[in-house]
């Protein structure tokens, strides 16, 4: 029987985590996320699966204890927002040079600085850019539910452990906070065997011993170390693109948005058709690797493309390389914590495009 | 002199060895200066994780500063760590590996300038991991600057005119600070500078591990050292003003054993 | 009477001429040799090995483990 419930989109999250199998959580509270850890300091799931949870003394100090147990082998994770989600760039930097695995929630609220608790998706930029010092990428997954919010938490594993690499989940206020029925995956095992090719376990007589470092001072074999974490970029780019289409196939205008700006956008499509008007949804589902092919494919099938967002525009950066104006490409946009309506979104449709 | 290079061969034999380099030390020469302190004190952990036989259970971190390589030289695995992020990195091992060794190699710019809030921590959490922190008063990797131990009046690159303490406030002594807290089992400071302080100093790391297995809270060694590039003295010179100025200021002994304070005349 | 003579080896490439072990020995066993190592250094070397009685303080201080002590006990 499906395992069923009505939860805020942070407890499935932690839920999730449980289930998953993760081993460690470390984190800190701040707003609109600290449910993640209040969630997993209730359950005890050092009773349930043997987790360990700690909350730390800072963001700081959590990334490195993800660092730390990362470098062990252990499935780990840490969720922040975005003043947390900075902080933490430090050791997701260090972790993408070692090559750690590991899983990130931002759910995002407005910015710059303290800004605002309320939802936003300012955080595009730093979240698919790598977002802390030198040149790395991690894979973005942006769920746009709360049954995504537990879904992702397996997905996000699967990737960080295929290509060693942190994994952020870039959600925002609206999902965090708000409640869906969500249908939550059963028990998996925790790890119970480690890659003794790269752990740092203690070293036994049977292996050479391991180090997780990202500094080296030599610059061709610096040098080589980032091409071959940019074939590693390029290997996600390949194969880890996930979007999802509503309506594309005959649509004359194409709404593109993410997250919680993709729920409200799914409302636009249906109020455009009902109007006549073929409007279709693509929503990115992964942020970075991004969906550059579907929607250079679908600029040149569309008469013009909106991107929504909760932010200044930032996404749409993307989707102009994409179509290489092949379409138009107009912005429609809130910040600050402030939601377009669908209808908004509708009545932006028909004034950007001129559609009568 | 024949007789005394006759003797010599009788000497010099396998079966006569009282002293020779740790097998847990690896063959890469030290990328430290003539006479620091730093190797010393790599030595003596690794004789002690030989001696306990601990190598495949203990995992080590590096930090940043001169000992950023320490993995390089140490035949243990290891984990480099963000500038004064150790003890949070050494949390995270231990907390999902109870039972492995994890110790910390830090500086006194690591440890007790950018780290002060993630050493306090772990102190206070009281994990059960061993902190060895090495103060020689002086950011050493980065040029000589001040660090938060520079002593009053000392000069560095960033107090050319010695410290002043109006300005810079005072010099941490974050050994004493970290003894406070109720998290801290073993708490004591150490040099290298005599064969006698060595001695003592391998007794003290092996307590460090040794601890880790009772599960009573954090092992926290200083060993204070010297930097003679960066105080611009020869290695000798350098350890007479040790001696002299620091030893002082940071006295050597013990400050907390199983717990308790000790006494101190 | 038994004697305890010890004598010690350097690992010359590895000596970075630190003069530590030199301070440290209680009997002046230890000099510079006026030589230097592929590296450069002026390195540490017996100069007079017949003082030598094996005690270890000078390979104990030495910051880069290269001094290899060796002790035996000699019925004269």
């Amino acid at each position: 029987m499906a395992d069923i419930k009505l939860m805020k989109g942070n407890e499935a999250f932690a839920e999730a985590a449980i289930r998953a199998g993760c081993d460690a959580y470390f984190g800190y509270p701040i707003t609109p996320q600290s449910e993640v850890l209040e969630y997993l300091t209730a359950q005890e799931p050092h009773k349930r699966t043997g987790m360990v949870v700690l909350q730390a003394e800072s963001e700081l100090a959590a990334i490195n204890m993800v660092y730390g147990a990362a470098g062990t082998g252990k499935r780990v994770m840490t969720s922040s927002s975005g003043p947390g989600i900075s902080l933490k760039q430090e050791g997701i930097s260090y972790m993408a040079g070692s090559e750690l695995p590991c899983l990130i929630l931002n759910v995002m609220r407005g910015g710059p600085g303290l800004g605002t608790i309320q939802p936003s998706q300012s955080d595009y930029f730093q979240a698919t850019r790598g977002g802390g010092h030198g040149d790395y990428y991690t894979p973005v997954l942006a769920p746009a539910s709360v049954q995504e919010m537990s879904d992702f938490v397996k997905l996000g594993f699967e990737l960080a452990f295929r290509y060693r690499n942190p994994v952020v989940i870039l959600s925002d206020g609206i999902i965090g906070q708000m409640m869906e029925k969500v249908e939550l995956f059963p028990q998996q095992p925790r790890l119970a065997e480690f890659d003794q090719s790269w752990v740092t376990t203690g070293k036994t007589p049977d292996r050479k011993r391991n180090i997780i470092t990202s500094v080296d001072l030599d610059s061709a074999r610096q040098e080589k170390h980032n091409q071959d974490l940019q074939k590693k970029y390029q290997r996600m780019r390949e194969n880890e693109v996930r979007f999802e289409s509503t309506n594309c196939d005959d649509a004359d205008y194409i709404l593109v948005a993410f997250g919680s700006a993709s729920r409200i956008c799914q409302k636009t499509v249906k109020i455009a058709r009902e109007k006549g008007i073929k409007l279709g949804l693509l929503r990115p589902v992964t942020l970075f690797p991004f969906p550059a092919e579907e929607i250079k494919r679908l600029g040149r099938q569309v008469k013009g493309m909106l991107c929504v967002e909760l932010n200044a525009g930032q996404m749409i950066e993307d989707v102009r390389l994409a179509v290489e104006n092949n379409t138009v490409v107009a912005l429609h946009n809130r910040m600050g914590g402030m939601v377009p309506t669908p209808e908004e979104v509708y009545h932006a449709i028909l004034q950007k495009f001129s559609i009568e | 002199m024949e007789k005394e290079n006759l003797r010599l061969d009788e000497i010099i034999r396998e079966e006569n060895i009282v002293f020779k380099k740790t097998p847990l030390l690896t063959d890469k020469v030290f990328s430290y200066c003539p006479g620091c302190g730093h190797g010393v004190v790599h030595r003596v952990i690794m004789e002690v994780i030989d001696e306990l036989g601990i190598q495949s259970e203990t995992i080590g971190i590096s930090p940043v500063g001169c000992s950023v390589f320490a993995y390089d030289f140490m035949n243990i695995d290891m984990q480099q760590a963000a500038h004064g992020r150790a003890p949070a990195v050494a949390t995270g091992i231990k907390r999902c590996w109870p039972d492995k060794y994890v110790f910390t190699y830090q500086g006194d710019g690591d440890l007790a300038a950018i780290g002060t809030s993630e050493t306090i921590h772990a102190c206070n959490r009281g994990e059960h991991i061993a902190i060895f922190f090495i103060n020689n008063g002086i950011y050493g990797m980065t040029g000589g600057q001040m660090a938060p131990t520079t002593l009053p009046g000392m000069k560095s690159s960033t107090t050319p005119y010695g410290r002043d303490t109006r300005l810079m406030g005072n010099p941490i002594k974050i050994t004493e600070l970290v003894a406070t807290l109720p998290g801290t089992y073993f708490v004591t400071r150490q040099s290298v500078h005599t064969a006698v302080n060595v001695r003592k100093l391998k007794k003290a790391a092996k307590m460090a591990f040794e601890n880790q297995k009772l599960k009573k809270g954090l092992s926290f060694i200083e060993v204070v050292s010297n930097c003679n590039s960066g105080w611009k003295m020869s290695p000798i010179q350098a350890n007479r003003w040790m001696e002299e100025n620091m030893l002082p200021f940071y006295p050597i002994g013990d400050i907390k054993i199983n717990g308790n304070f000790v006494k101190r005349n | 009477m038994a004697k305890i003579k010890g004598a010690i080896v350097i690992d010359i490439e590895r000596c970075k001429g630190c003069e530590l072990c030199v301070d440290a020995c209680p009997t002046d066993v230890i000099g510079m040799e006026k030589k230097v190592n592929s590296k450069g250094y002026h390195y540490a070397a017996m100069e007079h090995p017949e003082n030598c009685t094996g005690c270890v303080n000078c390979a104990l201080v030495c910051p880069d483990a290269v001094i290899t002590v060796y002790r035996k006990k000699f019925e004269d």
